[in-house]
């Protein structure tokens, strides 16, 4: 095959293309931001709306301690990768481990938030349209949150036995892609449900 | 780059039982083999809907008709929509979008095989939960029910009050769950073209075919996931007692309007920009001249792609929304015709002073072209928000969508069945018959879509079970009836020749069109790998440059 300028081995040896698991997860996270944008529209939305109580300004309180822990896990989580791009196995599984125990912290935190209001102020999902809202927008926050603490538990383990290396650094470094997605969709619902909301 | 092949051992190469290829074709993570799964799947599901249009027509035959039942006639409206649009159209271009883009770009399969398989069966699963409400729509009250709340399913219908039994369920739970194979099939369309292609295919080198997949791809993201937030709301209403959509709890029926409709009309350009790419490969193989205005078609879809995200709107004029917002999307939606208006020009300068060969895939090209234009007439004519007054909910408005599903979408598809068929199978089609496939469709087409606009300007809703007699709305259903005979015919003729074809087909050889892309330079059918070797590109059409070293394609 001719060729003007470049001959092909030349070209093959230049060609570069981003990394497939980066491109899939950002398009996940694209379509992932999508569906978080539904769920908050219809959470401004039926702001007030609701035609019985409790209103989230009765019930609703500022969880902060497991915010801050949540936005640190993002921290930690680049610090674990930092540490293995420079080969210090035993600084990446310690900021590892970090990451998931400060996640884990915000799902107990979430948790034991609705339990109090399930039982000690009787909002359930069925309540009235903010206990609907609520519930769902931050479940589904919840839910995301639980498939990183699954993914970054099982990276863990195989951390601890020994078998993640600096070359795996690429797959983790899109799996920190999502965990910092899940950290930036709780700065948009934390906005909206416990400042704009309240 | 080189068309050569690997040899394959007679171990690898002989005889296999059946069950050992059936085994092979249910656990494939061949992108090809998917294609043609998804391909098989949305011809099933094709016939299932072509049935159910046809009982809807012959109810509406002559006025007073008791073919079927009001609520039989209720459900096969909604199914024939739902499955038109989740079943038959999206799957069978992702079908051609897997079979094609890794061929075009030189690559060996997709990003993430095993997500492309696990996507195409969250597709089939859908489809088939879709369709077992027919039997299991009342659960243990024994006889059946399909859903019957229309394919945009507007609420309060969709309460648990006015929907009861669990026909709505299922007719959720299936979008959802084959809303989630959309999008993992869309995030393995973008991957694969950005991440995927041979050396010296740059962006700017990529068949039109590949960026309008690209486009499409980009936009099932942002389009499916809006559907799939509103499946998982209407979830949570009817399984959990949310009030999403509950208007006495204060709920609001138009946010689900809002929303259904934030899928609903970018999902049009979803579909119909695959559509695009077909004629985009097509026209210029058979008119043996370049395409013509390459950047500026790109620029044109990618242009469809952002303002189709601002026009759902136009589909809630009625509903009674502000002048301003009246206004907006009125414009956005007329501005549309800006982006297709070049694409049409172009398909039409591509063709100008070519050498063309009337083989039948260009002839359902050159109908496309005249369709949908029509199509985006009468698009344009809804736009206008009195005119829209008139006739929203009325069978102009079917017959306006119908255009653009049928006369642009499946007409660009049949022209794309026959010109990769020789690829795909190996062999020929018989062109008698398709040249026999087309006409009698067309014929077909025009006779049921043509007249169907003007009952709609008679006041016909859509819809309806029946009608009384002297409205003036016989002849017209007459005649929509009358050609959907043809039609059925001429998909008879179109799955006769296919299915003999892939037996008794002359062989095709390579290149049976003396075509320009990578999957020309590959067998016919192509083997596992594609490409012995990955090609190096340095056009738009390598393989031109392949076939005629003295007149390289270069500089483009």
């Amino acid at each position: 095959m001719s060729s003007a300028s470049l001959t092909p081995s030349t070209l093959e040896s230049q060609w570069r293309l981003p990394s497939r698991g980066h491109v899939g997860m950002l398009c996940l996270i694209a379509a992932e931001s999508a569906i978080f944008i539904i769920f908050v529209v219809a959470y401004i939305f039926y702001i007030g709306k609701s035609i019985s109580g409790p209103t989230p300004k009765e019930v609703l309180e500022i969880p902060i301690f497991a915010t801050v822990c949540l936005l640190s896990s993002s921290i930690t989580i680049h610090l674990a990768l930092s540490s293995i791009r420079r080969e210090k196995l035993g600084a990446f599984r310690l900021w590892w481990f970090a990451t998931f125990v400060l996640g884990a912290i915000f799902l107990v935190e979430t948790g034991m938030e609705w339990k109090r209001l399930i039982v000690e102020r009787g909002l359930t999902i069925q309540t009235n349209l903010f206990g609907t809202t609520y519930y769902s927008l931050v479940g589904l926050h919840a839910s995301h949150v639980t498939v990183g603490l699954i993914l970054l538990f099982t990276v863990a383990v195989f951390a601890f036995l020994g078998k993640v290396r600096s070359e795996h650094e690429p797959r983790l470094d899109v799996l920190a892609y999502y965990w910092h997605f899940v950290d930036a969709v709780w700065v948009i619902v934390f906005t909206v449900v416990y400042i704009v909301g309240r | 780059m080189s068309t050569d092949s690997i040899a394959l051992t007679a171990a690898q190469d002989g005889p296999r039982p059946w069950s050992a290829a059936v085994h092979s074709w249910i656990t494939t993570v061949d992108h090809k083999r998917i294609g043609i799964l998804y391909i098989v799947l949305s011809l099933i599901f094709l016939v299932i809907g072509g049935i159910e249009a046809t009982i809807m027509r012959i109810q509406l035959i002559v006025p007073h008709n008791h073919f079927v039942s009001p609520q039989f006639f209720n459900q096969m409206f909604t199914m024939h929509g739902t499955t038109m649009i989740f079943f038959v159209a999206m799957p069978i271009l992702f079908g051609f979008g897997n079979y094609l883009i890794p061929l075009m770009i030189g690559a060996r399969d997709m990003a993430f095989p095993r997500v492309n398989a696990w996507s195409f069966w969250l597709t089939a699963f859908g489809g088939i939960l879709l369709y077992f409400s027919f039997i299991g729509g009342y659960g243990l009250y024994g006889a059946g029910a399909a859903p019957d709340v229309g394919w945009f399913a507007y609420a309060p219908l969709t309460a648990p009050a006015f929907s009861v039994g669990h026909s709505t369920d299922f007719w959720t739970l299936g979008l959802l769950i084959s809303g989630i194979g959309s999008i993992g099939a869309a995030v393995n369309f973008v991957a694969t073209i950005l991440s995927m292609r041979c050396p010296g295919m740059t962006l700017g080198k990529m068949p039109l075919l590949v960026w309008l997949n690209l486009v499409m791809g980009s936009m099932v993201l942002f389009v499916i996931s809006p559907l799939t937030a509103a499946q998982i709301m209407l979830a949570i209403d009817r399984f959990l007692g949310g009030h999403f959509f509950d208007t006495q709890a204060g709920g609001s029926a138009v946010l689900w309007m809002h929303f259904f409709w934030i899928f609903g009309h970018p999902e049009v350009y979803v579909l119909v920009i695959p559509a695009f790419a077909f004629i985009s490969e097509i026209v210029p193989v058979f008119s043996r001249k370049p395409i013509f205005g390459y950047p500026i078609m790109v620029a044109a879809t990618v242009g469809i792609g952002f303002v189709s995200f601002g026009v759902w709107a136009h589909h809630m004029f009625t509903v009674g929304m502000n002048s301003y917002a009246n206004s907006f999307f009125a414009l956005t939606t007329m501005v549309v015709g800006v982006p297709t208006g070049i694409k049409i020009f172009n398909w039409i300068g591509t063709m100008w002073g070519g050498k063309l060969r009337f083989k039948t895939p260009l002839l359902f090209c050159i109908a496309f072209l005249f369709q949908f234009l029509i199509a985006g007439l009468t698009g344009i004519m809804l736009a206008c928000t009195p005119f829209n007054w008139q006739l929203s909910g009325s069978y102009f408005v079917v017959a306006h969508f119908h255009y653009v599903i049928v006369g642009a979408i499946l007409f660009a598809l049949f022209g794309a069945f026959y010109y990769w068929f020789p690829k795909m199978s190996g062999r020929m089609y018989n062109e008698v018959l398709g040249k026999l496939h087309f006409w009698l469709f067309v014929i077909g087409f025009h006779l049921t879509f043509d007249f169907m606009h003007i009952p709609g300007l008679l006041g016909m809703p859509r819809r309806i079970y029946t009608y009384e007699p002297g409205r003036g709305w016989e002849t017209w259903n007459l005649i929509s009836t009358v050609g959907t005979i043809f039609q059925g015919i001429a998909v008879l003729i179109f799955v006769w020749n296919l299915a003999r074809s892939c037996f008794a087909g002359k062989i095709a050889g390579n290149d049976p069109w003396d075509a320009w892309t990578l999957e020309w330079s590959t067998s016919s059918p192509p083997p596992e790998y594609n490409f012995a070797q990955i090609p190096v590109v340095s056009s738009r059409r390598p393989l031109w440059d392949l076939k005629h070293p003295e007149d390289p394609d270069l500089d483009v």
